[in-house]
């Protein structure tokens, strides 16, 4: 796919040609990267993955030859409509709170045969390496396009996931004393080019919750919020995450309070 | 009745000592999230695994008060990283800007995806500020440190705080979001001596 490849390579000098001025400078590109995403978000190739995973959804598949259209994701069996809207919940079932891609793995495993650990070994895609679960992901999110996050936050394990997410949010470790908030605790910040979202601010935290999965121009591929989380402890100098960890999931149960009545966008697109 | 009683009695031994049943909520919330973090990172390097886990006091009390510790706490902790510092001999604050641009540019160390111990870390300077103007991408976290030579002087009472700033930010700071690059062994001396001519030297881009 020469497309994607193509992409930086017009935001770089979409970027070029727009600093005549250095005080205009942060101003101006930030206006240029909001006009590339409108003029992508036209035909976000997130399309494509949606597409793929409502196959995948349909089709039988793993040693029990059945499909995931009976799968429970919270609404009741075979309700994917407004789904995502109400994760991450409390599943009785597993006892335990899910998101939207350990839910997944669920139905793979329960109603599919599949093995857990065969899934979840390398849940992202790399080149050469596409992963059902970031096609699964889109289709399942994205059919509660429109739609307002309502993540419920009543069970008690709903209640300890958020307080355990908090408490992680704060966290400072490493040889670099991050913590997720030393990014994500002030408004109108960036690294380098990059905006970030102050993610205890509902106006930032509405728009970007709601946006993943999302297409990523920079890695020509569906990424998930757990692949997000997992990129952000990469960069912070943590060890990689469990994929569907307790913590990622407490971390997401956090963010969906702020997040809450905010429009569901996904898949998104992102740099 | 009787659990009245044990309950009056609770109420009475709280106040006389000990931690408050919300202090105690928050201890054990605490180690709860403590448990959850350390299974949430299994398969990683033992190594980057252990020193994660392991707070330290400085990094346990930032997490503690959020960034915001009580005037007492911010002092102490100022006061304890500022005697930490270990300053190259006088007259030796200036390293090369040239290199420190490098170093600045560089985010380079200490993620799971980088396996080249050998090669030098960056500092990853303009991931959060400004610097040298020729660089337009650059982030806001930090301040910016464009001309910050020009504007603060560049004698050496300038470099000493620059060096001690990047060596340790939390001894001016307490709870600084800035890393302690020094002090957690990301920068070495020279490097950072590097990244204090990129700020001061009169020669270097920052202060054209």
């Amino acid at each position: 796919m020469s497309f994607p490849r193509l992409l930086p390579a017009v935001l770089v000098g979409v970027l070029a040609a727009s600093v005549p001025c250095v005080c205009q400078a942060q101003d101006d590109t930030q206006k240029e990267v909001e006009r590339y995403r409108q003029l992508l978000a036209e035909g976000n190739p997130a399309d494509l993955f949606e597409a793929k995973g409502e196959e995948l959804w349909k089709t039988p598949r793993g040693p029990r030859k059945a499909s995931l259209e009976q799968c429970d994701l919270g609404l009741g069996a075979g309700v994917v409509k407004g789904a995502f809207a109400r994760l991450p919940r409390y599943s009785a079932d597993t006892d335990r709170v899910q998101d939207l891609e350990s839910r997944i793995v669920t139905c793979m495993v329960t109603l599919q045969g599949f093995k857990q650990e065969d899934i979840t070994k390398n849940p992202f895609s790399a080149p050469g390496r596409p992963s059902d679960l970031e096609a699964l992901a889109s289709y399942v999110a994205g059919e509660s396009k429109g739609m307002k996050l309502a993540a419920p936050l009543d069970h008690p394990k709903e209640m300890e996931a958020f307080r355990i997410g908090e408490r992680l949010f704060y966290r400072r470790a490493g040889p670099h004393d991050f913590a997720c908030v030393s990014c994500h605790g002030e408004n109108g910040k960036r690294i380098r080019l990059q905006e970030l979202p102050k993610l205890t601010d509902p106006n930032d935290a509405r728009k970007i919750f709601t946006s993943w999965p999302a297409y990523r121009v920079s890695q020509g591929t569906v990424r998930t919020m757990q692949h997000r989380l997992y990129d952000c402890y990469w960069q912070m100098r943590h060890p990689q995450m469990d994929y569907t960890s307790e913590a990622s999931i407490a971390l997401q149960v956090f963010m969906a309070k702020y997040a809450k009545g905010g429009e569901i966008r996904a898949p998104g697109l992102k740099r | 009745m009787k659990r009245l009683a044990s309950l009056t009695l609770l109420a009475l031994a709280a106040c006389a000592s000990g931690p408050s049943d919300d202090e105690m909520r928050d201890d054990e919330m605490r180690q709860r999230a403590e448990q959850v973090f350390r299974e949430s990172f299994t398969r990683g390097n033992p190594v980057i695994r252990a020193r994660v886990e392991q707070q330290d006091d400085v990094q346990a009390l930032c997490t503690r008060y959020r960034n915001d510790p009580p005037k007492d706490v911010a002092a102490k902790i100022e006061s304890e990283q500022a005697a930490s510092i270990r300053y190259p001999a006088p007259g030796h604050f200036l390293g090369d800007w040239r290199r420190g641009e490098k170093i600045a540019q560089d985010g380079y160390g200490m993620r799971f995806t980088d396996p080249d111990t050998k090669r030098p870390n960056g500092g990853g300077c303009y991931n959060c500020h400004r610097i040298a103007p020729a660089e337009i991408s650059y982030g806001t976290v930090g301040p910016s440190l464009y001309r910050f030579g020009a504007l603060r002087g560049t004698g050496e009472a300038v470099q000493r705080y620059v060096f001690g700033k990047i060596y340790n930010s939390q001894a001016t700071t307490a709870c600084s979001n800035m890393p302690r690059f020094g002090h957690n062994g990301v920068l070495t001396e020279e490097q950072i001596k590097d990244l204090v001519a990129l700020l001061l030297d009169p020669a270097s881009p920052v202060n054209q």
